[in-house]
């Protein structure tokens, strides 16, 4: 009856003197794998401005209607997204934006700290999303 | 002249053990937090201050700043009086157990290192602990929660079963040193660690150490407020600093059972060996008490909670019958020496 208890001391004092490996978050970060799934960002094209054309197939695939989408055109033709906004708070992040986009637009990056006050900062447009690509080289 | 300086040497070592005392509790949770991080392989509290040295004052203000429920069915009186009846009587237990050799001052004058030396200290131990329980049971009983009074019943039963043997087993300290007075009692098991009570009641302090971490209502003999079943048990209603007392009466008494237990066994603030005399009193004492409250942490890592009935089955039937042959065997071991 005594020797299991004594064994049961010994181990968790072994775990005693071994080195925590917790990781200091906030200090410290782990790397994303290579699959992984984070806030979007927007690809630029050389002039900075976003290479999205305002095709309207992201805001039609998303399975949780989260992009909301108002498409302008140009006098040349060209079609840009006047406002183009994703929903943090209903995003699943399931990719399926970045799979469907015809131009590789929208990108679904590393970054996975979205935490906020107000759920109007959850609201993620164009600048926001010009922006994340800085966190995503 | 002679009474002005009794008061204040009393004063004086009352403040001193208070706020030792409480310093100590404060810490002694950092210390739990520490100790079960590094079991776990974690680090434990240490974004507050240097290696998470301020945890408990943050602690403490936060505790302050919550805002105080009573609930509609309490009994208003009775919830305000019983976590200050747990402190109050944990507080006073220190009282009794010295913490360091006499000291002598230049006038002649000796103070001995302990509030009050009084000859049935051991009796006043075991009287004021058994009011402590009042604190839990009244607490848990005033709250009107379903939990709250589950928690205090069992926090009677055990108690009260436990009590029993512990009380047995420190009879056989008492038949060795012919004393309740625990400054003689120290004093008895001077010259060196073989001389110490544990060696010549091995029986007796495993059964008072598991004994106190049943009082402590500690795992593995957390009934009380056995988190899975009971939610929080006795003070799952009480919040703000009425919480904060019980938590300062638990990590108190924490403190508190090991000094008794040094104090009975381990030869309180005397040296491990008459050589290392020059080291004084209170830093052996400490230390002594900060080993044994290691191994209440340790163990509170280890080990799982027992099922009720397997803690009455285990106290009643293994360790009443161990302790009544204990003092049955030193009974006739001093008769025949």
């Amino acid at each position: 009856m005594i020797i299991p208890l004594l064994k049961g001391l010994a181990v968790t004092l072994k775990y005693f003197f071994s080195r925590p490996f917790a990781i200091q978050y906030p200090d410290e970060k782990i790397e994303m794998t290579d699959r992984w799934r984070g806030i979007h960002y927007f690809e630029r094209r050389e002039d900075g401005s976003t290479k999205c054309v305002a095709c309207g197939l992201c805001e039609a695939v998303c399975p949780s209607n989260c992009i909301y989408l108002e498409a302008e055109v140009y006098e040349n033709g060209r079609r840009f997204p006047r406002v183009y906004e994703i929903d943090g708070t209903r995003c699943i992040f399931c990719g399926f934006c970045e799979e469907i986009c015809p131009v590789n637009a929208i990108r679904l990056g590393k970054n996975y700290e979205y935490v906020r006050h107000e759920r109007a900062d959850f609201i993620f447009d164009t600048t926001f999303l010009l922006d994340q690509k800085k966190l995503n080289p | 002249m002679e009474l002005l300086y009794t008061l204040i040497e009393i004063v004086a070592k009352s403040l001193l053990v208070f706020v030792a005392l409480l310093l100590m509790t404060a810490y002694n949770t950092l210390f739990e937090r520490k100790v079960l991080g590094h079991i776990q392989v974690r680090y434990g509290p240490n974004r507050v201050g240097p290696f998470g040295l301020l945890q408990p004052i943050a602690d403490g203000i936060k505790a302050f700043f919550k805002e105080d429920l009573v609930p509609a069915r309490a009994d208003g009186m009775v919830f305000m009086v019983a976590p200050a009846v747990s402190v109050i009587s944990v507080l006073c237990l220190a009282a009794v157990i010295p913490f360091g050799n006499d000291l002598v001052l230049k006038s002649g004058r000796v103070i001995k290192m302990v509030v009050a030396d009084v000859d049935i200290g051991l009796l006043y131990i075991f009287a004021i602990a058994s009011i402590g329980e009042f604190g839990v049971v009244l607490g848990g009983w005033a709250s009107g929660n379903k939990y709250g009074i589950t928690g205090a019943l069992r926090a009677a039963a055990q108690m009260i079963s436990y009590e029993v043997f512990i009380g047995l087993a420190v009879i056989g300290v008492l038949m060795i040193s012919q004393t309740l007075n625990l400054r003689e009692i120290v004093l008895a098991q001077s010259g060196g660690f073989w001389h110490w009570n544990v060696f010549l009641q091995p029986v007796a302090f495993l059964l008072y150490f598991v004994g106190g971490l049943a009082e402590l209502a500690r795992v593995p003999f957390d009934m009380p407020e056995a988190e899975s079943e009971l939610a929080c048990g006795f003070n799952i209603e009480f919040s703000s600093m009425k919480f904060a007392l019980y938590f300062i009466s638990e990590y108190a008494h924490m403190i508190i059972m090991p000094a008794v237990a040094v104090t009975l066994f381990w030869g309180g603030f005397l040296p491990v060996v008459p050589a290392l005399s020059f080291i004084p009193g209170w830093i052996w004492f400490l230390a002594k008490v900060s080993v044994l409250v290691f191994v209440c942490i340790w163990i509170r890592a280890t080990y799982p909670r027992l099922r009720y009935d397997q803690i009455m089955k285990f106290g009643w039937k293994f360790m009443f019958p161990l302790a009544l042959l204990n003092v049955l065997v030193t009974g006739v071991v001093l008769l025949f020496k």
